[in-house]
């Protein structure tokens, strides 16, 4: 009695009974899918997120009073212009540095309107922050010297604002007052939360003296919504966050003891803490999608029970003509992972189908891995396995003589 | 050979003790075809689940071919039941969706016996049984009289030491129960068969040699018979007043 026999008796007795087998099968083959459609989701949500965060440049640090997360009783402090100029002098040799600051405006090109995030630059802003110019110039050193009323766009808000048409020279009120487009960002690709393709760049002091009003000021100083940094050397990034935090406390009286109030975060930093997130997410979906594979585990092992029941002459005769209890024993656990393991198989397949749907419609970019697969097909396979245990003991157990007289 | 002594089987049913046997002793020699005949629940079943090792004694030692059986495990029960004891049921138990070589190869699947040699066994166990033309055929293809002589094929193909029939015609009309007594007969005759067949007809027990009767668990007779009727001979009660007696009657796959 050899494993290909036991196999053959196993698919004799799953083809006797096709559809039990088949809705038996449905309730590991809906696991299986689950568990990676929504692994895939969840993959393909953490790398487009990651590649966004990417994005945004290599070796770049963000100084913010926003927090990315506040802890409770966390202070915010303000930010100043004058804050920049001292980090520019402490660490200017080390990295480059570009202020900003960032209102929500309304854009209006005719007809067209929309609200967007409007960010006051200055040249080194494009360089610092990975932007490329695909069409026309970036904001100049003189823009700002002479608070020119120019923009450059990003390539989502040309296509929003212009509908394809070229933006260059043409007009755009942005909160009324208007602003001629200089330049177009090449698109740095769009996934996850927020793009980086919609974005309104005007002069830093354009917006001081023109835009942003009030807000932008306090005590009469000028603030600023962050600073970023792109550190020149990749080695470098945890010591220039020291020497901006010192600089910071140096500069806004705080001790070491007091809460900084900004918030000084390297992109490896954030990519981290977002990761952590996703991968969180991810292992939660994940479980979800166990739950229904163990659920299908369930009716694997009570249809088992109901063919042991239903076999249990078979069973007095196969023992009768010497069949010892090992034997009926694989023979059970055979069967059952024949049914897990061929569900795990169309499972996987359908999951794979699920995530190429989910692909397609654009939403995410589902990605199946490999692990993902092996993952819930050996899951299925063990469920098979665990499920099947009990039954094939009960099958083993039966005494010959009352097995062969059961009616 | 087979010896039994003082076989007790005693069952609970609650709080009462059921005596199933109660005291059972007897020896089959090589080559004998005996019947062990009783009315229902007189133990005849369970000395025959005893004798095939489908079950142990309470009480009592039970060797076959100088054996012991009464001290063996599971497993070594199994085993003897695959090497040494072919068994033809009531009810044929034949396995469904499966050729009538595949059911006969079974055992020779149970007992390590490889490919072709399993294939041939089989095919010359069918021979034996007229059957070698009906090989590929499954039980739902096969009458009552073919599908219980694919069983007594199954039952010889490991070449047991005893043969056990256990109401082997109870589910066959008159004229196809003949046939099959005849197999037995000849089986016995031709190839010195131990065989042990157990039924409630003490029409059909004399067409063996020797008849044990056994009545609530002890034996009550056991006579040898000097003239075994030939199979085929009709009954004297069916020559005064032919009723169609057990005609009809369905044979049963599992």
């Amino acid at each position: 009695m050899n494993f290909f026999e036991n196999f053959r008796i196993a698919l004799r007795a799953l083809t006797a009974n096709k559809l039990r087998s088949g809705l038996t099968m449905l309730g590991i083959i809906i696991g299986v899918a689950a568990v990676v459609a929504l692994m895939a989701v969840g993959k393909g949500a953490t790398s487009g997120i990651t590649s966004q965060v990417e994005g945004l440049g290599t070796n770049v640090i963000t100084v913010s009073t926003a927090r990315f997360f506040r802890e409770a009783g966390s202070t915010t402090q303000t930010l100043f212009y004058a804050d920049y100029e001292t980090i520019e002098e402490e660490v200017g040799s080390l990295a480059k540095t570009t202020p900003y600051f960032q209102i929500q405006a309304s854009v209006v090109n005719g007809d067209r309107q929309a609200d967007y995030s409007v960010t006051g630059v200055t040249s080194n802003f494009a360089s610092v922050n990975a932007y490329t110019v695909s069409r026309g110039r970036f904001i100049t050193q003189q823009d700002n010297l002479g608070e020119a009323r120019v923009a450059v766009i990003g390539s989502q808000t040309s296509q929003d604002l212009f509908a394809g048409l070229n933006p260059l020279g043409r007009d755009i009120q942005i909160n009324g007052i208007s602003f001629s487009v200089v330049g177009v960002l090449a698109s740095k690709g769009t996934s996850g939360f927020s793009s980086q393709d919609d974005v309104v760049l005007i002069p830093l002091e354009t917006g001081y003296s023109r835009l942003f009003g009030g807000r932008a000021f306090s005590g009469g100083r000028r603030t600023l919504s962050g600073i970023t940094l792109s550190a020149l050397d990749a080695e470098q990034v945890d010591s220039i966050i020291a020497k901006v935090e010192y600089t910071l406390r140096r500069e806004h009286s705080l001790t070491l003891r007091d809460d900084l109030g900004f918030s000084v975060t390297s992109q490896s930093q954030m990519l981290s803490t977002l990761s952590s997130i996703t991968g969180t997410l991810t292992a939660l979906l994940g479980a979800i999608a166990a739950i229904s594979l163990l659920v299908g585990g369930i009716g694997i092992m009570n249809i088992t029970l109901v063919s042991v029941r239903e076999r249990t002459r078979e069973i007095g005769l196969r023992k009768a003509v010497g069949a010892r209890r090992n034997i009926i024993l694989a023979q059970f656990l055979v069967e059952t992972l024949t049914l897990s393991i061929l569900g795990g198989l169309l499972g996987t397949l359908l999951g794979v189908a699920i995530a190429w749907v989910v692909s397609l419609s654009g939403l995410i970019a589902a990605t199946v891995t490999v692990d993902t697969v092996l993952l819930a097909f050996s899951s299925a396979a063990l469920v098979g396995l665990f499920f099947g245990i009990y039954p094939a003991y009960q099958a083993a157990g039966l005494r010959p003589i009352e097995a062969l007289r059961y009616e | 050979m087979i010896e039994v002594e003082n076989l007790k089987k005693i069952y609970r049913l609650g709080d009462s003790k059921v005596r199933a046997l109660d005291g059972v002793s007897l020896q089959i020699q090589d080559g004998e075809m005996v019947a062990i005949v009783g009315p229902s629940g007189s133990g005849k079943s369970t000395l025959m689940a005893i004798l095939g090792c489908l079950d142990t004694p309470t009480k009592g030692t039970y060797r076959m071919d100088g054996q012991a059986m009464e001290k063996l495990s599971d497993n070594q029960l199994a085993m003897i039941r695959s090497r040494k004891i072919g068994f033809v049921f009531q009810q044929f138990n034949l396995l469904p969706r499966t050729s009538a070589l595949e059911n006969v190869m079974l055992p020779l699947s149970y007992n390590g016996v490889k490919g072709k040699t399993r294939q041939e066994k089989a095919q010359s166990a069918l021979e034996i049984v007229g059957l070698s033309d009906r090989s590929r055929h499954h039980p739902n293809q096969l009458s009552g009289g073919e599908q219980q002589r694919v069983a007594i094929a199954r039952a010889l193909v490991n070449e047991p030491s005893l043969l056990l029939a256990d109401e082997p015609t109870g589910n066959l009309d008159t004229h196809t129960g003949a046939d099959i007594i005849r197999i037995f007969q000849n089986l016995n005759r031709e190839r010195g068969q131990t065989v042990v067949y157990v039924t409630h007809d003490s029409f059909i027990a004399r067409h063996t040699n020797r008849i044990i009767k056994i009545e609530d668990g002890k034996i009550v007779g056991d006579e040898k018979v000097e003239n075994p009727i030939e199979a085929g001979m009709p009954r004297l009660d069916d020559v005064l007043a032919p009723a169609h007696r057990d005609e009809g009657k369905a044979g049963q796959v599992l």
